[in-house]
């Protein structure tokens, strides 16, 4: 069940293998949905969803599914998937879900799910793909976490809307950063993430 | 003292501090040992000191106008030397905290990778503090200078290899991260006390918008008046006895400047002059009679008057020159001031939400300014390869 392969699966896309650290994919929902946290974590476990259960039942059909109209098979399923998630979205989270307006239906052309059924669920069985696919989107759900926190904390004051910068502060002539919000920020604090990244793991670095 | 910090010394992880210092205050007696070198007495420290020195005019009135708008704005009689006190009061915490963030910054990257300290930050942190409002508060501005110190410069590997003006990006980030400090009515006049001098009550008439404010929003023909309410004509903007940014309010001290920097060749007069043919030109395209119009009030204004409103003058001496960040083929200048003016004031005019677009142009200029170099240098190898081409066949 969790051989060393299926766990490199689903720990290498946390961090050495990481889908928006390294792979740069999925960069612009990371920079649209990150203004605060609540919808960051929202988009992180629609993405895990998606990609798991896309990811599973490519690899179920991988054997027969002719190889030349399999982007279309791919894009049936994951496309399936999402306007599910986005259904349940609009019943139970209706505000987070207008927030995220159009993310959700993007997460179709999201890279790192058309990269993962590609690289993985069409050369693997269903459990080790099911494993990759959560692996993948906890990456990606990290990643955005931590943008969003800065940029929530630092933009807003607050986190998952609660204030955590006392009133005090404010008093005395602290301001929230207007640029925090804004997505040039996102991109920078992204970038940021990277360069602290690379720098601890050395092996990523290129010349 | 010397051999303490070189490597193995007691204090070798300060030696790139100590090299900064030794050799900003003697000239090095170390020469190259090999081969014949061509040396021009003009180093990078020479040139970054006649840049601050062009900037001093401007930085001096700057301060005596801070005193003259907030004596104005108190309603109390005050000497020209007490008011030259008042903004000098108020401009050196601003000086200090620039220098004191920039160099730290510097100061510290320079020594984590064993480098010597560049002397870049000797301008900025100069020019910092006149283009800030002087009612920015001191940490804005302080974190200001670190973002673009650290994400405009030293990211892209320190003096001389960034793209965007360090002072414009930090500029540029107080805008937009607190824009309630950066524009209206509270920004621009310091009405409270400097370091204990001048306190007082605001007169009743008072409202601290620059002209350029308060023709972006005005109604109707724009009429522009200084805080008091009373109108203001082209000579108090070319002296520079209006509200605004320290550093920009005087033509004639930035012309001053201007003249230094020219006489001494260290800034292009090709960009200079296009900068102001071009916004000048633009001015007056804006300014046609059947072209200006209400719902834009800035392109009411006479050409003249934009060129000296706001900070166009000095963008166009001290931001746009920057031999960094602007092109560097002759061609190339040409091409880029002209567009800098010209943007700078469609920015003006056709945007209403930046009542003064000089910053916005230099810094989109800037990023563009490596692809005119580009064009101008690949369309000059063309017509060099097509002539040599149709030599030969000749011959």
């Amino acid at each position: 069940m969790l051989s060393k392969k299926n766990k490199e699966a689903f720990f290498n896309p946390l961090s050495k293998d990481n889908p928006v650290l390294v792979q740069i994919l999925g960069i612009c929902s990371a920079l649209a949905v990150t203004a605060s946290l609540e919808p960051a974590i929202v988009m992180g476990i629609s993405v895990i969803c998606v990609l798991a259960f896309s990811n599973v039942i490519i690899s179920f059909l991988r054997k027969t599914v002719p190889t030349n109209i399999r982007i279309i098979v791919q894009l049936v399923v994951v496309a399936a998937l999402v306007i599910i998630v986005q259904q349940i979205l609009i019943a139970y989270n209706y505000d987070v879900s207008k927030k995220l307006s159009v993310f959700v239906g993007l997460i179709i052309t999201n890279c790192i799910l058309m990269g993962r059924l590609e690289a993985f669920a069409m050369h693997n069985s269903p459990w080790p793909s099911f494993l990759d696919g959560i692996g993948n989107g906890l990456g990606y759900t990290i990643v955005l976490l931590i943008v969003a926190f800065f940029r929530e904390l630092l933009g807003s004051g607050t986190l998952f809307g609660f204030r955590v910068i006392p009133q005090w502060c404010y008093d005395h002539g602290y301001m929230d950063n207007g640029l925090m919000i804004l997505p040039p920020m996102a991109l920078i604090t992204v970038g940021v993430i990277i360069w602290v990244h690379r720098s601890r793991n050395k092996e990523l670095q290129e010349n | 003292m010397e051999p303490a910090f070189r490597p193995g010394g007691k204090l070798s992880k300060l030696e790139s501090v100590y090299d900064g210092m030794e050799t900003f205050l003697f000239t090095p007696n170390t020469t190259s040992r090999s081969g014949a070198h061509i040396h021009d007495g003009n180093d990078l420290k020479r040139t970054m000191i006649t840049v601050v020195v062009a900037l001093i005019p401007a930085l001096l009135f700057g301060m005596y106008n801070i005193g003259v708008q907030h004596y104005l704005a108190i309603g109390e009689p005050a000497s020209r030397l007490t008011m030259f006190l008042y903004g000098l009061l108020a401009m050196l915490p601003v000086i200090v905290v620039s220098y004191a963030v920039g160099l730290g910054i510097e100061f510290i990257s320079a020594q984590i990778h064993h480098k010597e300290i560049q002397e870049g930050f000797l301008v900025t942190g100069i020019l910092i503090p006149l283009i800030v409002p002087i009612n920015t508060p001191l940490w804005m501005t302080a974190v200001a200078t670190a973002f673009a110190v650290i994400f405009a410069k030293e990211v892209f590997g320190g003096t001389g290899m960034n793209i965007f003006n360090v002072a414009l990006i930090t500029r540029a980030f107080l805008f937009f991260a607190y824009p309630s400090h950066m524009s209206g009515d509270a920004a621009f006049v310091k009405v409270d006390d400097a370091l204990g001098m001048g306190g007082g009550t605001v007169v009743d008439t008072f409202s601290g918008a620059t002209p350029l404010g308060q023709v972006a929003t005005s109604v109707g023909d724009p009429v522009m008046t200084n805080i008091l309410g009373k109108p203001i004509g082209f000579f108090d903007a070319f002296f520079g006895y209006i509200p605004g940014s320290p550093g920009e309010t005087s033509m004639l001290a930035i012309l001053i400047g201007a003249a230094i920097l020219l006489i001494t060749g260290i800034a292009s007069w090709r960009i200079m002059c296009s900068v102001f043919v071009g916004g000048l030109g633009m001015a007056a395209l804006v300014h046609l009679p059947n072209l200006q119009s209400l719902t834009y009030p800035a392109s009411m204004l006479d050409p003249m008057m934009q060129l000296c409103l706001g900070g166009f003058a000095f963008g166009a001496v001290f931001m746009a020159t920057d031999p960094v960040t602007g092109a560097r083929t002759k061609v190339g200048q040409y091409i880029y001031g002209l567009l800098i003016g010209v943007f700078a004031i469609l920015i003006r005019v056709y945007n209403s939400g930046y009542p003064e677009g000089m910053m916005l142009a230099i810094l989109l200029m800037n990023a563009f300014a490596p692809l005119i170099d580009h064009c101008v240098v690949s369309f000059n190898i063309k017509r060099r390869a097509r002539s040599a081409a149709a030599k030969v066949k000749e011959g």
